[in-house]
Formats: C-alpha cells, structure tokens, sequence
C-alpha cells in the first residue's frame, strides 16, 4: 500500500520536502550533540531533563489518546467513528515513534540502548516505559495495517484482530499510567509526588490527542476529497470539551492540596511557574498564557452552537492543543526540578541546537503521519 | 504478478520479520538462562557510612582540603561553569542542606554554615530503583555504586536523588582535568556520576581520600556502621546527630554533628 | 526483461559503488601488525609471563577484561587467581598497563589494522610515555 503515498501533488511533494529538510537539519545538530555531548542543550546539573523529555511526556498523551476512538467504535459499536478510526491508530504511531526518538536524542550514552533490553531491570518504571511504549507501536502497526488492507480489498478484517484491538485499549492507558509512573514516584520532587499524577496525564491526553485528531481530520477534509463525518468530528469535539475541563479541574485539585496545606515544597513549584520566586521567572508568561488558552478553549468549546461550527471548532483545537503542551511540557517537567533539591531557583532555556533537533523529531513524527495518512487518504477514496 | 505470488512474498516477509524479532528477542532469555560465571561476593555485610562533625569545620582550608582530595584522585573535571558541573562533595549552607528546617529566628551565622554534601549512600536509595540497566546498584557493604560502563545517560537517577548528589558529564570531561590521577580511570561524556565512598581506598584498606584529608582534627568519620565497636558507632552513641531529609525513607548514610 | 536497460546499468552501478573500497586499496600492502613488547618494566621482568599465556591473551583478552570489570565494578573483587594460581590486582590502568605502557605499539597495531575501536580509552587513562 505504500506506493499510495508516493503519488500526489505539488503540494503534497513540497509540503514532504519542506519536512525533509527540516529533518536534516536536526540530524546534523544531532550529529554535532553526538559530538560535543548533551552540553549543546540548555540542560544543567539541575535540570537533567529538558525539552526532550518534555516533548516526550506530552506525545505519550497524545499517542494513548488513540484509545479514545477504539472504545467508542469497537467497545460500544459507535459506527461513526469507523471512517476515522484508522486516522487515531495511525497517530498513534506517529506519537510513539516520535516518543522513541526523544528518548533516543536525550540519551548521553545512545550507543548503549541495548543495555536496557540487555538488563531488564523489572524494579525500574523506565523500563516498562520502554516494554509498553514498544508494545502499543507494535500492536497500532499490526491492527492499523491490517484493517486497512482489509478496507482496501473490500473485506472485513481478519478474527484474529479483535483480540489485539482489544488489548489496545488498557494498553493506551497503561502507556501514559507507566509514563506518569515515571514521575510520581520519585521521593525528592514535590511537583510530581502526587496520586492524581496519572489520571492529570490522562485527562491532557484526552484532550490533546483528539484535538490535534480534529485538526487532522479537517485539514484532511479540506485537502482532500475523503470527509470523516460531521458526526464523529462533533463527537471528537465533546471528549475534548469533557477532557480539557476535567484537566483544569485537576489542576485546581493540585492547587488547593499546595496552598491549603501551606507545605512549602509543594507550593513552591506553582509559586515559580506563576508568580516567579527570588527574581527567577522564565515560565511565568508561559504558564499565564497555558493558562489563559485554556480558558478561552473551554469557553468555545462548552457551547453546543460554536462547537458545531467547524472553523471555530478548529481554533479550540488548536488552543488546546497548544496549551496542553505548554502545561504538560514545560510547566509539568521542567516546573518539577525548580527549586531544586537544595531548594535553589536554577532556570532552563533550550538552546538553538537543542530546538533544531527537537524540530527534526517533530518533523519526522510529521512525515510519518503525511504517509500514513495519504495511503488511507487514498484507500478511502476509492472505497467510499 | 499475480496474487498468489504476492502472497507469498508477503507470507515471507512476515515469517522473516517475526523470526527477526524473536531472535533478537530470545537475547535477554538466553543470556538469563546462561550460567553467569560465579562471583562469590566477597564483601561482609558491613554498612559504611560517614558522620560529618560541623564543629570542626571552621575555616575555607577545612572544607577545600576535603573537597580537593576527592576530586584529584577521581579525576573530577572542573568545568568552569555551573551549568556543566560535576562534583563528588562541595559545600552548601545549612539553608540549602535541610531546607526543610525554614525557621526565621535561627541565627545567619548558622543559615549560611557551609554544609559538607555527598551522595548519602542510602539504605533504600531511590536512585537504584529507577536505574534501567542497574548501573547504579547497591553493594552488599552498603555503598551506593556507578558501573560507568553500562551507563546509558537516561539522568532517570538524577531525577529520583532527593539530595541532589548526582552529576552529569554534559561535555567531554578530559580537557577540564588539571592533572590526571593514572592510577584512577575518568568518565566519558554522557555517563552520570558521584561519589563512591572510595571504594578502590576501602578495597586497600585505606579511608575514603576526604575522611583523610582531615583526619587531624576528624571533620569526618568514617566507618562501619554494623560494627558497634567502630569510631561511628561511637560517635553516633555520643553525639546528637541529623540527616537531610529523613522523612522521605531513604535511611541516608551520611549524618551531621551541628 | 522489462525496464531492462535502467535495471542492468543500475546493477553495474551498485556493484561499482559496493565493491569500489576493495578496488580502490588494490595493489596496496598492508603491512602485518606486530605489537611491541620492549616497555622498560616488561624488559626488566626476569620471566616475561603475562597474566595468562600469550595464545590465552591474543583470544580472549577482551572476555577476560569484561570479567575482570564486572568482578571489581559489580562485585568488589580485586584479586585474580590465574591459571598458574599466582595473584594479581585487577586493574586495566595498574596491572595490564605497568608491562604494556605503550598503547600505540601494543594495543593499537592490531586494533588498528583489524579497524577494531576500543572504546576503553575514553574512560581509561593511558600511561604516559
């Protein structure tokens, strides 16, 4: 099916050179990392993770926000979502590739990978991390590919699927439940010593997956001559709605345990990212303006007649997009190390370099999705 | 082509790719189920730990010495710039040590009493439950060790260390070494490291190089806490004495005479 | 054969680029490595015996150096019994390197020629001169 994705337009043909060459530009900013070492990025002693990770724990969210077209449609027999299922599972793989790759580009020692696979080390949460995060690639890859070579040749998909569809969904979930595991159990940081630190990724997943989904659908729509359905777009819209509130709530929940307690530690982190301690306060617009897209994305979101008009309803999307990914990247992983254990304000800025490479990873995760999405793109052209 | 040969073609792939994975897959089994070559652990159950005596720490040259000691024969790099820093054992006032201890009325000549910090060498390290390879490990002796060869750079440990004792080489560390220790290896880029008790001194019977840097007038104490004859068991016995961040269960090996 | 002319030129091409490091070192002699053993602590040894016996060493120095790491990083284990029973310290930098402190007619003639990289020296310190 892959020659589907080597037809297409100037556009398409630009718009692949375009990601190309951003890629290679990251490759060799990664090349004079390999080199120089991870000094080249604006980590520090005290901020050992940075960006990287950051970009990492927001795709993991959005990669298990696959799940959230898979219970619908399969679960629950919502035949809406069918036009637009293979679209979720194919994010899905670009997210998670994209996850392995910053992983990959944070790691001092990459030449080692294999130490891990080589050392289980069952104690250790990263490990898991690795086993699910390879795991949902593996099973997004066999059900995605084989439902749509059955689409393609007008069949209905071989028995055996159901089973992995079915395992894919507590899978989604235990991949961001690991990927917050990571956090939450480390004893030294307040920021992420929390139990709702799983369910606050999960609901920022559920609401940035699905909207960059809506975005993708669109835009899709809009390019080509495949619509998904007005339908499932709307529903799409709903879980963003419930998801990205609920995230707020959350957010008032880590609040209130902070300030009401009055526990210095747990509210120094807030007091950083938002009002700034001792001078220090890189974060504070960002955070602010998290904050305040946010808001404005509930606010067109709740309404039933902005939601249903699909160019508003883009634009929440996109703020929700953005704003998760301030909150969860930023805010989230590098808000945890600040105080550090010594409770000094030490700050982080990614450096030029460091955002390149981060560019390329992206611009791979980009591509992945521009081919995939073509080679469905077609099939369901054809077929519908 | 028809669609018979296609499928064939693709049956092959498929047995092609899965026989791929499983072979690579079976590594981690067959290396688990080959008989590892039988190292009899020849270090006794002791637990070292260190006490560190503030009283006697009064001048810039006490606190220098110790930290000179350490970094010259590990050959630690000294890079020039907080961001990159690495370091074994340095100094920070009591403000920062037990943060937790905030008390406005407690006078500026203690807030600011420089503090000897170190990897506290943990009984329940956090440090060695996250590694992902077991690169940092714990020794049957209590100290908490760094296998710089299996090392991958996750900083998943730097993250977990409640105390901040961990460092990164962010940067080739040779060309910021003033002189070379020969005797003693230097880390590479993109391997993290810490204190280590001076477990090659221990080997030898010798002290850990800091704890005899000082040891005219004992700033530091050094011994086997499993021992209830050694010089810390008795100067625990005698002194009142505190560790950062007891709260968190981490059960440090370092403690502070304030 | 169908698109026959671009399938052969493109096989002629792609031999021409596999096989071009073979074609390009034709001719070229590359001389036999021969690892020195004239350190002036090897040559003050009244019996020049490594460790274990040269054909041991030539065939599994590296799987003795991979044990020896993990006997002393893992276990704590400093003292090797060879197969003679004689003791020594485990140590790269201060047992193999006191005799064989001349790394570039040692270690690398070999690993050079057989373009093996040793990724031990970028931790391990070479002895000086």
């Amino acid at each position: 099916m892959f020659e589907k994705a080597l037809s297409g337009d100037r556009r398409y043909w630009g718009w692949i050179f375009f990601l190309l060459l951003i890629m290679g530009t990251g490759f060799i900013f990664y090349i004079k990392q390999l080199n120089y070492g991870l000094g080249i990025t604006g980590m520090s002693r005290d901020i050992s993770w940075g960006l990287y990770i950051a970009q990492f724990t927001f795709l993991v969210g959005v990669a298990a926000s696959a799940v959230m077209l898979v219970i619908p449609y399969y679960l629950h027999d919502y035949k809406k979502f069918g036009k637009i299922i293979i679209f979720g599972e194919f994010l899905a793989i670009s997210a998670v590739i994209m996850c392995l790759m910053f992983v990959f580009v944070d790691m001092g020692q990459p030449m080692r990978a294999m130490n891990m696979i080589l050392y289980p080390t069952p104690n250790s949460i990263m490990f898991w991390d690795m086993v699910v995060l390879n795991g949902y690639l593996l099973l997004n890859l066999i059900i995605g590919w084989t439902t749509l070579s059955a689409e393609r040749n007008e069949l209905p998909p071989p028995k055996w699927v159901k089973p992995l569809i079915y395992i894919s969904i507590p899978w989604a979930i235990s991949i961001h439940t690991v990927t917050a595991f990571l956090y939450a159990g480390l004893p030294g940081r307040h920021l992420w010593l929390t139990a709702i630190m799983a369910p606050r990724f999960l609901a920022s997943a559920f609401a940035s997956g699905p909207a960059l989904l809506i975005i993708l659908c669109l835009t899709v729509k809009r390019i080509s001559s495949f619509d998904p359905g007005k339908e499932a777009i709307q529903t799409l819209g709903k879980i963003v709605t419930y998801a990205v509130i609920i995230n707020l709530f959350f957010f008032v929940l880590e609040l209130f345990t902070a300030f009401y307690s009055k526990i210095p530690g747990h509210m120094h982190p807030f007091q950083y990212l938002f009002f700034g301690i001792e001078g220090h306060g890189k974060l504070i617009p960002w955070m602010w303006t998290a904050f305040i897209l946010s808001i404005m994305a509930i606010i067109l979101l709740i309404n039933p007649n902005m939601r249903e008009n699909e160019n508003i309803l883009i634009v929440s999307a996109v703020l929700v997009f953005i704003s998760t990914w301030i909150d969860k990247g930023m805010g989230l992983v590098i808000g945890g190390f600040i105080p550090n254990p010594f409770e000094e304000i030490i700050e982080y800025s990614p450096t030029v370099p460091e955002v390149l490479i981060t560019l390329g990873v992206w611009a791979t995760g980009l591509l992945i999705i521009t081919v995939l999405y073509k080679i469905a793109v077609s099939i369901k052209e054809k077929t519908v | 082509m028809s669609y018979e040969s296609k499928a064939n073609r693709r049956q092959f792939l498929k047995i092609l790719g899965f026989s791929t994975l499983s072979g690579l897959g079976s590594i981690p089994a067959i290396w688990a189920l080959t008989p590892q070559f039988a190292i009899r652990n020849l270090q006794s159950e002791k637990r070292w730990a260190m006490v560190v005596d503030m009283k006697k720490f009064r001048t810039e040259e006490d606190y220098k010495k110790c930290i000179d000691a350490c970094h010259t024969i590990h050959n630690v790099p000294d890079f020039g710039n907080p961001k990159d820093e690495v370091k074994w054992i340095w100094k920070m006032p009591y403000r920062n040590t037990f943060p937790e201890q905030e008390d406005e009325y407690i006078s500026d000549g203690v807030k600011q009493m420089p503090f000897m910090v170190l990897c506290n060498h943990c009984k329940n390290p956090p440090c060695v439950r996250v590694c992902p390879t077991k690169a940092t490990f714990k020794r049957i002796d209590g100290i908490v060790q760094m296998d710089y060869h299996r090392c991958i750079g996750c900083r998943f440990c730097m993250a977990a260390c409640p105390y901040g004792s961990r460092s990164f080489n962010f940067r080739e560390p040779r060309p910021f070494i003033k002189e070379k220790n020969p005797e003693y290896p230097t880390r590479t880029r993109g391997v993290v490291e810490k204190c280590n008790f001076c477990e090659e001194r221990l080997s030898k019977g010798l002290s850990p190089a800091c704890v005899e840097a000082c040891k005219d007038n004992k700033a530091l104490i050094f011994g086997d806490l499993n021992d209830p004859d050694s010089e810390v068991r008795k100067v625990l016995e005698s002194n009142y004495t505190i560790r950062r961040k007891p709260e968190l269960g981490t059960q440090p090996g370092v403690y502070y005479i304030v | 054969m169908y698109n026959g002319s671009k399938i052969i030129v493109g096989l002629i091409v792609f031999a021409g680029i596999v096989t071009f490091p073979f074609i390009y070192n034709l001719g070229k002699v590359n001389a036999k490595p021969e690892p020195k053993i004239d350190t002036p602590v090897i040559q003050q040894l009244k019996e020049k015996n490594c460790i274990e016996s040269k054909e041991f060493m030539k065939a599994n120095h590296m799987q003795l150096l991979n044990k020896w790491r993990d006997m002393v990083v893992r276990n704590g284990k400093r003292v090797y019994v060879n197969s003679k029973g004689e003791k020594y310290e485990i140590s790269l930098q201060n047992t193999c390197l006191k005799c064989h402190s001349n790394k570039k007619e040692f270690c690398d003639e070999c690993h050079n020629y057989m373009s093996v990289k040793t990724h031990c020296w970028n931790c391990h310190l070479e002895s000086k001169g």
